[in-house]
């Protein structure tokens, strides 16, 4: 039905897929494993003509097809439902499951009736019930995911790419997820699974394929596999020496935080943790298994359902980054660009942007000359490499901005810095010297919580780790257990 | 390994405090454009009349300039965070009519009368920026609705008509002259110093501009956003009531119809001065240079006698050229 052949692709010098096939046949369930960044999204981009390989076929039903854009592939029989929802929330399902090929009749106004009664069929042929005419974001989201594949259908998909469907479903809505798939499989639909939890792959798929990093590890069928053995394809044997060497641990350092319980979401899992001085506790977990999200509920920055927060023993609640700020706590934001620097700013504004009261003078002014020599030695330590400090910050390469992030913290004297994803899109050298200041800050006394998508990193630089999964941590390592195969483990499979 | 980053001696569209001259530098910077098309225009006007640029009317021209000029400082702090303020036409109007209202009618002393007014115009600042940081609301719809309120409660005090009978030296504000130059003017220019001083040499100043370039990045990274917020509607609301001053000054009386319209100038004078209406760029000197050209708009199409509708007409395309132009300046 489909076959990817020697698929390559490369963004700049990095190359993100190493030559994958991959085939699917015709009525059956193929699971899509790896970890994060192993190349499941940018497979899949290729397939629906989204982005282009730079090597490689695509052949459908043995005839080799090349998409300029999405809407060819999907007049090529190919149907995707992405993570994130492409429906327009304020317009119902029959709206959206038609939006710019709807059905007109006289004088070329909307045809109403047809288009009801198409999507009627559709829902029927997939046995859901959903509301079609109540705007879709009143649905809920396993609804809105029914929309979403019956919209593919309406297409005549014959192909049909679900990216982790159930990340976000309640257990009853898996299962009526799962019906459907089957149903979809006895009338002969290929469906691509890409899922993290691996219980799923054995109770739906036929088959599977595990890539990682770039590279197709095997494609069998499921029944020859067990739990473990697909564990160890995804994070193979990895050799990562470039991180400074972990001091033993101390149980006896005082506990700086400690987070009594959070919880996320209204009858989520409720997590607790602390963090020692001096320690690297990593936050491993697939994306969106909620490390982000517990560490702003616990600056207050996201609405948690519950949070209990004490620093030092003393019961503390931070209405927002400002309180914790005065509390010595600071956070390095996932993405630099839209949460961690001001892109018209230049580096010397960027990196004194909360500190001013470092060169306050007459209370009000700025001493800008102190202001220039404090940034200076701030940029000097982390090594930004820029024209001077006059220079904007959208102007810089990745690892330097990620840079000037790390210096505007180093311009105060934090107790404790929240890193999340630190090193993401930065290139191996910078990754080191990021390495190496995390540790050395450390060694300091000043206590880090590094959240990563990159199990080597995690593993290569943490204390210890907390696991998390849906939404809460599911286990909390140390010592000799901060290693692949166990962070996995409890990241994919197991009671919740 | 890493590449050499380009060379960025452009100064960046939000000021670094310091202040630089020589011509590439004037050239570079968000100014250069709102200054050519102050020199083009100025140019124009002064072939088209020769009473244009004489003292007198160059003096004249600022103190017409003075009142939006005023008015669009505090508008420059609100477009700079990102945000927009409708309501301060109106509020001058109210201002204007209460503090009359005070001397004349409730017997209060003419300094009194004037703080009152003060007063009021921030609190009406304080209210817009409460209802944008903690109610969460648009700036756009808050400062509109209280436009609406500032001007209906200017009528229900006055009942529509004119206060008149305040103490005649209050005139100085508006008519007054210290030497050549007239008290508004004055007035003006100080105001834009102390502008200058507050977003160029403070750290609100800075988070000011945070605001705008990237609210959440600000956020956090510890920055107050809600009381900057706060704070900038209310020094929109101090610089409408010190418009009303100088109103008042002007016309001998509080008038509740008063400043029709004077937000859309000021914002206009806010952008022709190169200030990015999505907020984080713009400098408050662009502000002072575009709203001096949009006073000598308007005085030298007197000048020259041409209908006053066809002057609207004119003063709009001039505002879209130059935007037009600035796109790709900034």
């Amino acid at each position: 039905m489909l076959q990817l052949a020697g698929i390559r692709k490369s963004f700049g010098k990095i190359e993100v897929l190493k030559g994958v096939d991959l085939e699917v046949r015709a009525g059956e369930v193929h699971a899509l494993l790896g970890e994060n960044g192993a190349g499941k999204s940018t497979l899949m981009k290729i397939l629906c003509g989204i982005i282009k390989p730079s090597e490689g076929r695509v052949l459908i039903e043995g005839t080799e097809r090349t998409f300029a854009n999405y809407n060819e592939a999907i007049a090529a029989g190919i149907g995707i439902v992405f993570q994130e929802f492409s429906l327009i929330p304020y317009l119902d399902a029959v709206d959206n499951m038609f939006l710019a090929r709807e059905i007109r009749g006289r004088f070329r106004m909307l045809n109403r009736k047809a288009m009801l009664q198409r999507a009627g069929e559709l829902m029927r042929q997939l046995a859901v019930d959903v509301p079609l005419d109540v705007p879709v974001h009143r649905l809920s989201v396993a609804q809105q995911q029914f929309v979403e594949i019956a919209k593919a259908l309406s297409l005549d998909a014959r192909i049909l790419v679900l990216d982790e469907p159930t990340a976000t479903l309640t257990p009853p809505e898996v299962e009526h997820l799962f019906k459907v798939m089957l149903e979809l499989r006895r009338q002969g639909v290929a469906i691509v699974f890409i899922s993290h939890h691996l219980e799923e792959i054995f109770q739906i798929c036929d088959r599977v394929t595990v890539l990682r990093d770039g590279e197709l590890i095997n494609s069998c069928a499921v029944s020859e596999v067990d739990k473990d053995r697909l564990v160890e394809m995804m994070v193979g044997r990895r050799i990562e020496n470039n991180f400074p060497p972990k001091p033993p641990l101390n149980p006896a350092a005082p506990i700086v935080i400690d987070v009594e319980e959070v919880q996320l979401r209204r009858g989520g899992p409720v997590s607790r943790f602390s963090l020692r001085r001096g320690e690297i506790l990593g936050f491993a977990g697939l994306v969106g298994s909620g490390r982000t999200e517990t560490v702003l509920a616990m600056l207050g920055a996201y609405p948690a359902v519950r949070c209990k927060v004490s620093v030092d023993g003393i019961a503390k609640r931070f209405s927002g980054p400002d309180e914790a700020l005065e509390q010595g706590i600071g956070l390095l934001p996932e993405s630099r660009k839209d949460e961690g620097l001001i892109t018209s700013f230049s580096i010397l504004q960027n990196i004194s942007l909360n500190n001013y009261r470092k060169y306050q003078k007459n209370i009000w002014f700025i001493d800008l000359n102190k202001e220039r020599d404090c940034t200076g030695k701030a940029m000097e330590r982390v090594r930004v490499k820029a024209q001077g400090p006059d220079a904007r910050v959208d102007t810089l390469s990745g690892g330097n901005q990620q840079k000037v992030v790390i210096a505007r913290w180093l311009n105060h004297e934090m107790r404790v810095l929240i890193f999340d994803e630190p090193t993401r899109g930065i290139d191996v050298g910078v990754k080191s010297e990021i390495y190496s200041l995390m540790r050395e800050l450390a060694d300091k006394g000043c206590s880090i919580i590094m959240i990563s998508s990159e199990l080597p990193e995690v593993i290569g630089l943490s204390d210890r780790v907390c696991v998390f999964r849906s939404g809460g941590i599911v286990a909390t390592v140390e010592g000799a257990l901060v290693n692949s195969e166990t962070i996995m483990t409890h990241a994919t499979t197991g009671r919740l | 390994m890493l590449q050499e980053t380009k060379i960025t001696r452009a100064p960046t569209a939000i000021g670094s405090g310091t202040v630089r001259l020589g011509l590439e530098y004037v050239l570079r910077s968000p100014l250069a454009l709102p200054l050519i098309g102050l020199i083009v225009v100025s140019v124009l006007m002064g072939l088209a009349s020769d009473n244009f640029f004489t003292l007198n009317n160059i003096m004249n021209v600022l103190r017409q300039v003075s009142i939006v000029g005023i008015l669009a400082i505090g508008m420059t702090f609100v477009i700079l965070t990102g945000g927009i303020d409708l309501s301060v036409g109106a509020v001058m109007a109210l201002v204007g009519t209460l503090s009359a209202g005070m001397m004349v009618h409730a017997g209060v002393s003419a300094p009194l009368g004037l703080a009152i007014g003060l007063i009021v115009g921030v609190s009406i600042g304080l209210i817009n920026g409460t209802l944008v940081a903690w109610g969460k609301m648009p700036s756009i719809i808050v400062t509109l609705a209280t436009m609406g309120m500032a001007r209906g409660l200017g009528l229900i005090y006055s009942g529509g008509y004119p206060i008149s009978g305040i103490p005649s030296w209050l005139s100085w504000f508006g008519v007054g002259r210290v030497g050549v130059v007239p008290v508004p003017v004055i007035i003006m220019l100080v105001s834009y110093a102390v502008a200058w001083v507050l977003l160029q040499r403070t750290a609100f100043g800075r988070h000011v501009y945070a605001l705008g370039g990237n609210e959440l990045a600000a956020r956090l990274s510890g920055v107050k956003t809600q009381r900057v917020k706060l704070a900038v509607y209310g020094i929109s609301g101090l610089t409408a009531a010190l418009a009303a001053i100088i109103l008042v000054g002007r016309l001998m009386s509080g008038q509740p119809n008063a400043g029709v319209g004077f937000e859309l100038d000021a914002i206009a004078a806010v952008v022709l001065g190169g200030t990015a209406i999505v907020g984080g760029r713009g400098l408050i000197l662009g502000t002072l240079i575009g709203a001096v050209l949009l006073g000598i708009l308007n005085n030298g199409l007197n000048l020259m006698g041409i209908n006053p509708y066809l002057q609207d007409v004119i003063k709009g395309s001039i505002i879209l050229l130059t935007i037009y132009i600035g796109r790709e300046w900034r």
